[in-house]
Formats: C-alpha cells, sequence, structure tokens
C-alpha cells in the first residue's frame, strides 16, 4: 500500500499511466453500455483479437514500436474483422456466434504468426509486442500514454455530445430514421468508436481481455438503474476504477500483467453488484420472495439460484 | 516414427476430435461456448497443477473438466437471472481466465507452464515428450489425444440419435422424454476434455479455430449430420497438415499457421461452395426466376 502511494505521489509516469487507464475505463465503461444494449459485447471480444495482426503489420512497416501506428494498424484489421462478421452472416447460414468466433480466432492465428516472425527479425522480444497479449500499461511511456488518455478523452467527449442519437440508434432505430436521422453513418460511426476504444486499450490491457473492459462494467451498472443515462455514469465509473486499481496493483513489482488485474477488479464489482444492487439484486430478490410477492415474475430465477 | 510424423499425427488427431464436437455446437449455436471453455480451462490447469503439485495430465484433464462444467454452470446461472447471453459468457470466461493467469505469474511461473505456451501451444515440443504404452514410445500429448479422439467417436457414435434429436428439434427431444439438460453438460465436459488435450498441442486460443473453422466449412457444403462430421473431421486434418507445413516454409508458430491454414479453407469453401458458396449464391440470383423454380 505504501509503495503504491508513494509511486503515486512521487513518480509522474505512474500519475500519467494512471490517469489514462482511468480515461480509458470511462471510455469502455460508456461506449460498452451501448454496446451491451445494442447485444454486441462480444463483437467487441473478435475486434481485440482481430488488431493482433494488424500491430504486427504496421510493426513491419514501421519497423519500431510507434504507437501511433500500431494503433492505426490495428483499428484497420478490426474494422475488416468487424465488416467480415457481418458478411459472413448475411452471405451464409452461419449464425453471428459461429462467425464471431471463426474470425476472431483466424485472425488471433495470423496475428501470432506474424508476431513469430517479428520476434525472429528484432533478435528476441525487445520489439516487446508481447505486451500486447496480456497488456503492461506499467510499461507504457511518456507519449504512448498521451496519446491513449487524450485519444479516450475524446471518445468520452464524442459520445457525450452524440448521446441523444446513439441513444435513439439503439433503442428505436426505426423512430430514429423517421425523423430524418442518418442511421447507417451513425452506425458506422458507433462501430468506429468501438473499435477504437478497443484498439487504445490493447496496451494497457491486452488483446484477449479487452473485451471483458467493455462488458462487466456496463453489466454490473445495469443492476442498479433502468435508465441509460445513469447506467452510463455508473458503467464509467466502475471501468474508472477498474483501471486504476488495476495499474496500480501491477506497479508494485509482482510482475503480474495489468490486464488480468483490471479484469479481476471489475469481476469484483459486478459481484457486489449482483449481490446488493436495489430491486435487482440477489439479497433484493430474495427478500422480495420472502414477503410473497410476484412469485410468479421472479420464480425462474428463484429456481436457478436456489 | 519419425519426428515429423509425430507432429502431424498429433495435430490432425486435434483437428478430428474439434472438428466433429465443433460441428454440434455450430448446429446448437454454441460456438460461444465453446470459446469461453477454452479459455477458461486454463484455470482448471493452473488449479490442477496448485493442487497435485504435478503437470501429470490425467490432473489436468480432471481440472479441466471441473472448471469447464464450472463455466457453462455459472453462465447458465447469469443468464437465468437475466443477463443477456453473450454478456455472462463475456463475464465469466474472461473473469476465469484473467484469474487463471495471475496465478500462473504468481506461483506457477519457474515451472514449465508459462502463459505463452498455454496460449499458443507448442507442438514442436511435443514428440520428444514421451511415454511407453504397450512397450511402444510414443509422444505424452499424442497418446492423450488418441485417448479423447477416441472417446469422442464412442460419445458420436453411442449418442448419434439423442446428439442428433436434441440439436436440431430440442422440443421434440423434450416430448420423447431425452434427457436434454444432461446431454447439454455431457456435450460441454467433451467440450473441456477436448479443449485441454489439444492444448499441449495448439493452445487455448487456436483451439477454438479448430473447434469453429473445420464444422463451418461443413456446414456450408453438406445439409445432412453425418456428411458435415466427415467434411468437418477432413478439413481438421486438413488445416492441420497444410498448417504445418506452411509453418515450416515460413518459419514461423506452427499452431497459428494451423489456424491460418483453416481460415484459408474456410475462404476457399465460402466462396466456392457447390451450395452455399458465394459463387452460386451470384449465379442463382442473376437466373431468372422461372428457370430457378423449375
Amino acid at each position: 500500500m505504501e509503495q503504491i502511494i508513494q509511486s503515486l505521489l512521487h513518480d509522474s509516469n505512474t500519475q500519467w499511466v494512471v490517469l489514462s487507464t482511468m480515461l480509458l475505463g470511462i471510455a469502455s465503461g460508456v461506449l460498452g453500455s451501448f454496446a451491451l444494449l445494442r447485444k454486441q459485447s462480444l463483437v467487441g471480444d473478435a475486434v481485440a483479437h482481430a488488431a493482433l495482426p494488424g500491430i504486427c503489420l504496421a510493426f513491419f512497416i514501421i519497423g519500431e514500436k510507434q504507437f501511433l501506428a500500431l494503433i492505426i494498424g490495428a483499428t484497420v484489421s478490426g474494422l475488416l474483422a468487424m465488416y467480415l462478421i457481418q458478411l459472413i452472416t448475411s452471405t451464409t447460414r452461419l449464425k453471428q456466434d459461429a462467425a464471431i468466433c471463426l474470425v476472431l480466432s483466424v485472425f488471433f492465428g495470423i496475428g501470432i504468426v506474424l508476431l513469430t516472425k517479428v520476434s525472429q527479425q528484432s533478435s528476441g522480444n525487445k520489439s516487446g509486442l508481447d505486451d500486447f497479449i496480456f497488456g503492461q500499461a506499467a510499461s507504457m511511456t511518456g507519449s504512448d500514454v498521451y496519446l491513449m488518455g487524450g485519444t479516450a478523452a475524446v471518445l468520452i467527449v464524442t459520445t457525450f455530445i452524440l448521446f441523444k442519437e446513439l441513444k435513439l440508434i439503439t433503442f428505436d432505430p426505426e423512430f430514429a430514421k423517421g425523423i430524418g436521422l442518418p442511421l447507417g453513418v451513425l452506425e458506422t460511426l458507433f462501430s468506429t468508436l468501438l473499435v477504437v476504444t478497443v484498439v487504445i486499450g490493447i496496451q494497457a490491457v491486452g488483446v484477449i481481455l479487452m473485451a471483458a473492459l467493455l462488458i462487466i462494467p456496463s453489466m454490473a451498472a445495469r443492476y442498479w438503474t433502468d435508465s441509460l443515462g445513469v447506467m452510463v455514469w455508473i458503467s464509467g465509473l466502475i471501468g474508472a476504477i477498474s483501471g486504476v486499481s488495476g495499474t496500480l496493483i501491477s506497479t508494485l513489482g509482482l510482475g503480474l500483467a495489468t490486464g488480468p488485474l483490471i479484469v479481476v477488479s471489475a469481476s469484483c464489482m459486478f459481484v457486489v453488484s449482483l449481490i446488493v444492487a436495489p430491486k435487482r439484486g440477489m439479497i433484493a430478490q430474495w427478500t422480495f420472495h420472502k414477503k410473497g410477492i410476484a412469485a410468479k415474475t421472479t420464480g425462474s430465477y428463484r429456481k436457478e439460484g436456489a | 516414427m519419425g519426428y515429423e510424423a509425430w507432429i502431424l499425427l498429433t495435430g490432425s488427431l486435434v483437428g478430428i476430435s474439434c472438428g466433429m464436437i465443433g460441428c454440434y455446437l455450430i448446429v446448437r449455436r454454441m460456438v460461444m461456448l465453446a470459446d469461453a471453455i477454452s479459455h477458461s480451462v486454463l484455470l482448471g490447469i493452473v488449479l490442477a497443477f496448485l493442487v497435485s503439485q504435478s503437470l501429470n495430465s490425467i490432473y489436468m484433464l480432471i481440472g479441466a473438466a471441473v472448471i469447464g462444467l464450472a463455466t457453462t454452470i455459472f453462465i447458465q446461472w447469469l443468464y437465468a437471472s437475466g443477463v443477456p447471453e453473450d454478456a455472462s459468457i463475456g463475464i465469466v470466461f474472461t473473469t476465469l481466465f484473467a484469474i487463471g493467469v495471475i496465478l500462473i505469474s504468481l506461483f506457477a511461473k519457474d515451472v514449465h507452464l508459462d502463459v505463452n505456451h498455454a496460449l499458443m501451444g507448442e507442438i514442436a515440443f511435443v514428440p520428444w515428450n514421451t511415454i511407453v504404452i504397450f512397450g511402444a514410445e510414443i509422444p505424452k500429448a499424442t497418446a492423450t489425444l488418441l485417448g479423447i479422439t477416441v472417446v469422442t467417436l464412442l460419445f458420436i457414435i453411442g449418442l448419434y440419435k439423442e446428439l442428433k434429436i436434441t440439436s436440431f428439434d430440442a422440443a421434440l427431444a423434450l416430448t420423447i422424454g431425452l434427457p436434454v439438460t444432461f446431454i447439454h453438460y455431457l456435450l460441454m465436459t467433451m467440450v473441456s476434455l477436448t479443449a485441454v488435450g489439444s492444448f499441449d498441442a495448439v493452445g487455448a486460443i487456436l483451439v477454438v479455430a479448430m473447434f469453429v473453422v473445420p464444422g463451418s466449412c461443413a456446414y456450408l457444403l453438406t445439409d445432412r449430420l453425418d456428411a458435415m462430421l466427415a467434411i468437418s473431421a477432413l478439413v481438421g486434418v486438413l488445416s492441420a497438415v497444410s498448417g504445418y507445413y506452411a509453418a515450416l516454409w515460413w518459419d514461423v508458430s506452427i499452431s497459428g499457421s494451423m489456424a491460418m491454414m483453416g481460415g484459408v479453407i474456410f475462404l476457399l469453401t465460402w466462396i466456392f461452395s457447390p451450395r452455399y458458396g458465394l459463387i452460386s449464391k451470384w449465379k442463382k440470383s442473376s437466373t431468372p426466376l422461372k428457370e430457378q423454380e423449375g
């Protein structure tokens, strides 16, 4: 604990890393809420895995680990993966889950192939691309940190400016179309926002676990409220807390990657929400039942929960 | 048998067992569940190691089966309590996987159980780690996979009708009194066993490719379940073998290359499949409607 406070007070790099993972947590919490309601939770998972070949290719072209180039590469291959998932679902009889899994695993395989090529080229693991698999926020420095934090801030601001529009296309796309909103443009914009969130988080959280940062905070938030406006705030807060606590624990020097720690922090908050949240939480549901009210509506819950 | 032959055999066994199980996952729309299980199996392996302090594959299989079932049950339970299905999958497997990674880095760093190995497998090392069975020296991983492939075959042949009915018409299965839930959990146990058996060879992430790619190709080529199973096993073997040679050619990760070649085979199937391919679809839509009806 002392160690954490020390590095927080005195190490300006740690301060910046913590600030940017906090912004990242907010951005993914906020955009994750929309993804959850649009039933796109696992698309984020595919995009994160699919970013790996893009990162490696960018590294090949540039020849060094330049964060901006890697991010662009990751965004391109992430968007390509998203497009392929839609294309497979619409032109074959494979369902979305199979398409997601297919694209995810094949892209990741290609990523691993390219990664082995990269590490051959740059004598050992000097490239540090391995960090992208599990995330190592603590090892980020200077401009990478500013870029991640800055992009996250832009994502948050964009989402809040477009909050009403995004809300409409999520809940009532027909109506949105009816009042003349450019549905296609907004859909593409949302996909891009989602992909960029995933991509900037990859170095901090890693390709395998990045999706968790989209899903877990928003689902935890869903337990506390029925209003999207409130949910977005709570989700952003949970994302921020997980980002900060995960990063701080990983600076302790136990050799722990940041990604898993961020995810476990988020999961703890999810479990707390699951148990104590008013109305939807387990305790509330349970006491509700004791009183014998509405046995019908919560019947299935009781049966499975017992 | 030579070094190369063992690797090809091991890869092919992964292709066959995962490919056939994968068919059921695709028609039952449970692919993501297999993805989740193959990630969380990592936790099972770590826990088995921490409890038994050995890397014996029996303990690993038990640990994986337990965690695999736990994953399925947790997901089911969250889903029943109102969490959307994809979100419940996403929450459960990322959490279990994260715990697994943390435990490895904390307690099992020095043993032969590093995270990269678990993720990407190391099929190139498989032939060197042998045991003697019935007087013959065969690689451990290959022996495990051989056992798993036999069990998979017995499972599919023995429960062929039951699996078919529960996969295609769950309502009918319930009406005629088939144990639908039991078969579901049995299938999930098979997924965990196959995933952990393939772990050494292809690792946690790429085993997903073996579950989904061959089955998807087969699904685009045929409408019959028995044909689908056969094609899927064949595609599994094909991607393993071509993946191995591609990896030799470019000097890259073998497991990654197997997944990549699977992707290539899928791409070809997607374009050229006589029944459901893009070309035949395009031809159909360009021929006049009357001809199609006639």
